[in-house]
């Protein structure tokens, strides 16, 4: 019958109208900023420092390595390395950032800071609100904004930091048993430090995996080998 | 002479001399458009509020309407016409016999009735009934060229393609 | 004064009462101005009003059809936002294209808004409240809304833009087209009443039976005549579905898409009111204008149920948006002369009929011919509508 098919569709709509007073499930809208989507574990945003302890200044992960600075792709990481050393939480003197300034109007959170980072230092925050109107440098956040607890991290990335600590302990355990083995046999001391420092080199790379795919391992071992085969090479040619 | 009337007429006046004037095609009909709507306002003045009201439907309405259109598809406006004709003395002449013989007429006219004659009462009703008692033939024809006028547009706009396959 | 009791009836005239006390107080050589003034300044008050609220209305009206939120930031429940949208569009800049024609550029929106409101004029709101009743006030209605076509050309054609222009042609043509089919709608009214004042057509339909209204409404010709009608002043007022010179997936907003700010705000405005007062049309020719619908309802004021009606209405326009997709030009014009105007011609035969016919207990006789009448054609197109839809099973000649 004529007219027909917009009776049905008059009902469809009347149906949709009232029965979005009655049943809430209906409405699936977000009323931001007053509900927000929950965020999955593995959320990320820009990244933030950790620090263990009390203290973010003496408790810092980070050395300075500068690692994260040349591997950021749109170069929003600036460091500058302190001239004196501080020691680390395992109690070796290690340089610290002076300065640590992210741009985050840059940061593309691609995470290829956290990925290359050996010491566990840098992480992804999940805070995506940080609108400012200073336009000069709001949004270039320092180290003392970045620096957040070790138990802030473990509450929005809690398997993430669990298994990161874990690994830490693992660490600090090997480096305190190789320690209390250099310190007894006097003729191996020599040859101890030198397996022992590439051993938290290696033993740093797998935790680093765990909670990323293993791929900074792989790619880390080749391209030592061309290096040392160019720099023979003008060598040669020569 | 009363005020409204000046003001109507004068506005009539103003829209068809700039109907005349202007150099846009589109211009020109919006002034004439004022024009129709001035003349409207003064057949309500009149107390004709039928003929009134027609008015604007259908000169204000549609016949403004046809001209734009008319003028818009048909109009290169990149041309820029000279302002006046060669031959703009005998236009001004034959105007001027004409308004003269006008103006004689009309005065003639309106000098045997000095007062106001009674207003007449044409209401809707006397106007449908006059149409359909005493004016039905003419109505009927009327009514045979707008069908004749609507088959001949539709003729001339409908695609050579669609023609053959009517045909 | 104030001691007295107020009769329903004093609350029925209440705005009648306050203007004829307001114009005790001005001298006699300006109580004509003085009147004019007084009657015109709650239309240009009341109906912009409406217009705001129908703003926010619409948009969550349309949002909870469509299984959301509507506007709800903006005061209690979102319903200051068309303050909002005022402040809006009055700080907008005012960009006019280089290439425009500035004056009549400028003059469209103005037009359009002088040739909406006059269409007012002639429609009773209440009892006794009709600003001039005209003998010919469905004439000059119709008058008036042919006026909205010229300036719709005006704004299209002075922009200078291939999409203005498409989009002002189209929506001339359409509303050229639908002019017809909404004038021969009310003619049936006009042969029913007998006269083209809207208050006689009102007065006409006071009536009771019982407690049932003497409405043109609850006849056949007079259903008929006011989907029609509705129909048609949908697609005059460019309303979904019949949308297309406006839609902004379509043509870009065709014929105002080079106006912003405040004329665009005076655009939307016209096209509001312009749908109030076919709505108010429709009311008055078929809903029996200020009449109560039931007998024992009178007391609420005459022009309570003006509102009320043209509430529902407006709703049902916002329902019609929120369901129908937007009609193609093509699919517009063949509805409108193919199925719209044959429909109305029929309907005003009918009427024809219903007057002639004898008019017995219950009107049975009358009732079954008439819709018979107006019935066949759509039962016998239906038929052979769904005869030519022959759906074959698609073959896909290259995707495996």
């Amino acid at each position: 019958m004529i007219g027909n098919g917009i009776l049905k569709g008059l009902a469809e709509t009347a149906r949709n109208f009232f029965g979005s007073y009655v049943s809430k499930d209906r409405l699936t809208t977000v009323q931001y900023p007053e509900q927000h989507i929950p965020q999955i574990e593995a959320t990320r945003d820009f990244p933030f420092l950790v620090y263990d302890g009390a203290d973010w200044e003496s408790g810092m992960r980070c050395v300075a390595c500068q690692i994260c600075e040349k591997e950021c792709p749109p170069k929003c990481i600036l460091i500058t390395k302190s001239t004196d050393k501080k020691p680390d939480a395992v109690g070796k003197p290690q340089f610290y950032p002076a300065v640590f300034d992210i741009d985050i109007s840059v940061c593309m959170s691609c995470q290829i800071c956290v990925e290359v980072c050996p010491f566990d230092a840098i992480k992804m925050d999940v805070q995506f609100d940080l609108p400012t109107d200073d336009r000069f440098g709001g949004l270039l956040l320092d180290r003392h904004k970045l620096a957040k607890s070790n138990e802030y991290y473990h509450q929005i990335h809690p398997t993430e930091a669990t298994a990161v600590d874990t690994a830490l302990a693992a660490e600090r355990a090997k480096a305190a048993a190789a320690k209390a083995a250099a310190a007894t046999p006097k003729p191996a001391a020599p040859a101890a430090p030198a397996p022992a420092a590439p051993k938290p080199a290696s033993s740093t790379a797998t935790p680093a995996p765990a909670p990323v795919a293993p791929m900074p391992v792989k790619p880390a071992e080749p391209p030592i080998k061309p290096l040392a085969s160019e720099s023979s090479k003008p060598g040669e040619t020569k | 002479m009363t005020a409204p009337f000046l003001i109507l007429a004068a506005l009539a006046v103003a829209g068809t001399a700039a109907a005349m004037g202007l150099r846009n095609g589109v211009h020109c009909v919006l002034a004439l458009t004022v024009g129709f709507a001035a003349l409207a306002a003064l057949y309500l003045q009149l107390g004709a509020q039928f003929v009134g009201f027609t008015q604007i439907m259908v000169y204000v309405g549609a016949v403004a309407i046809l001209a734009v259109f008319a003028i818009m598809m048909t109009h290169h406006p990149g041309l820029i016409e000279a302002p006046f004709s060669r031959n703009w003395l005998w236009g001004a002449v034959i105007a001027a016999a004409v308004f003269a013989t006008l103006a004689r007429a009309i005065s003639l006219g309106t000098a045997s009735a000095p007062s106001a004659p009674p207003e007449p009462s044409a209401t809707v009703n006397q106007i449908g009934d006059a149409l359909m008692h005493r004016y039905i033939l003419p109505l009927e024809i009327v009514g045979l060229l707008l069908t004749a006028a609507l088959i001949g547009a539709v003729i001339i706009a409908i695609d050579p393609k669609d023609r053959e396959e009517s045909e | 004064m104030i001691a007295a009791a107020l009769t329903t009836q004093d609350v029925d005239q209440i705005f009648v009462l306050i203007k004829h006390a307001l114009l005790a107080c001005v001298p006699a050589a300006l109580q004509p101005i003085a009147s004019a003034v007084l009657s015109i300044i709650p239309i240009l008050v009341a109906f912009p009003l409406l217009f705001a609220i129908t703003t926010v209305l619409e948009r969550k009206g349309l949002g909870r059809m469509q299984n959301r939120y509507g506007p709800n930031r903006v005061g209690p429940a979102g319903f200051f936002q068309p303050i909002a949208d005022g402040i809006k569009s009055l700080t907008k800049e005012d960009v006019v294209p280089l290439s425009a024609d500035h004056a009549v550029h400028f003059l469209a929106p103005i037009l359009l808004v002088i040739a909406a409101f006059l269409g007012y004029a002639v429609l009773p709101i209440g009892r006794n409240m009709v600003l001039v009743n005209l003998n010919a006030g469905v004439l000059f209605f119709f008058a008036v809304g042919s006026v909205v076509e010229l300036s719709v050309f005006m704004a299209g054609w002075s922009s200078r833009s291939k999409y203005s222009l498409l989009g002002a042609m189209r929506a001339i043509a359409q509303m050229i087209s639908y002019e017809v089919p909404l004038v021969l709608a009310s003619v049936v009214v006009i042969m029913q009443a007998g006269s083209l004042s809207l208050v006689t057509i009102v007065e006409s339909q006071s009536g009771y039976t019982g407690i049932f209204p003497h409405w043109y409404l609850f006849t056949p010709w007079g259903i008929a005549g006011f989907i029609l009608f509705m129909i048609a002043a949908t697609a005059e007022s460019n309303r979904s579905p019949f949308d297309l010179p406006e839609g902004e997936s379509e043509i870009i907003a065709g014929y105002f898409i080079e106006y912003s700010g405040f004329k665009f705000a005076l655009f939307f405005l016209a096209e509001y009111l312009g749908m109030f007062a076919t709505s108010s049309l429709a009311i008055t020719l078929f809903l029996g204008g200020w009449a109560a619908p039931l007998s024992f309802l009178t007391f609420i004021p005459s022009y309570v149920w003006f509102f009320l009606k043209l509430l529902v209405l407006i709703c049902f326009f916002i329902w019609i948006r929120g369901t129908l997709p937007r009609l193609r030009m093509d699919q517009l014009m063949g509805f409108a002369w193919k199925f719209i105007l044959p429909m109305a011609l029929l309907n005003i035969f009918v009427a024809g009929l219903w007057r002639f016919l004898p008019a017995g207990p219950l009107n049975s006789i009358r009732w079954l011919v008439c819709i018979g009448v107006l019935a066949a054609p759509c039962i016998v197109l239906s038929f052979s509508l769904k005869q030519k839809k022959k759906l074959l099973v698609r073959t896909y000649h290259f995707a495996e």
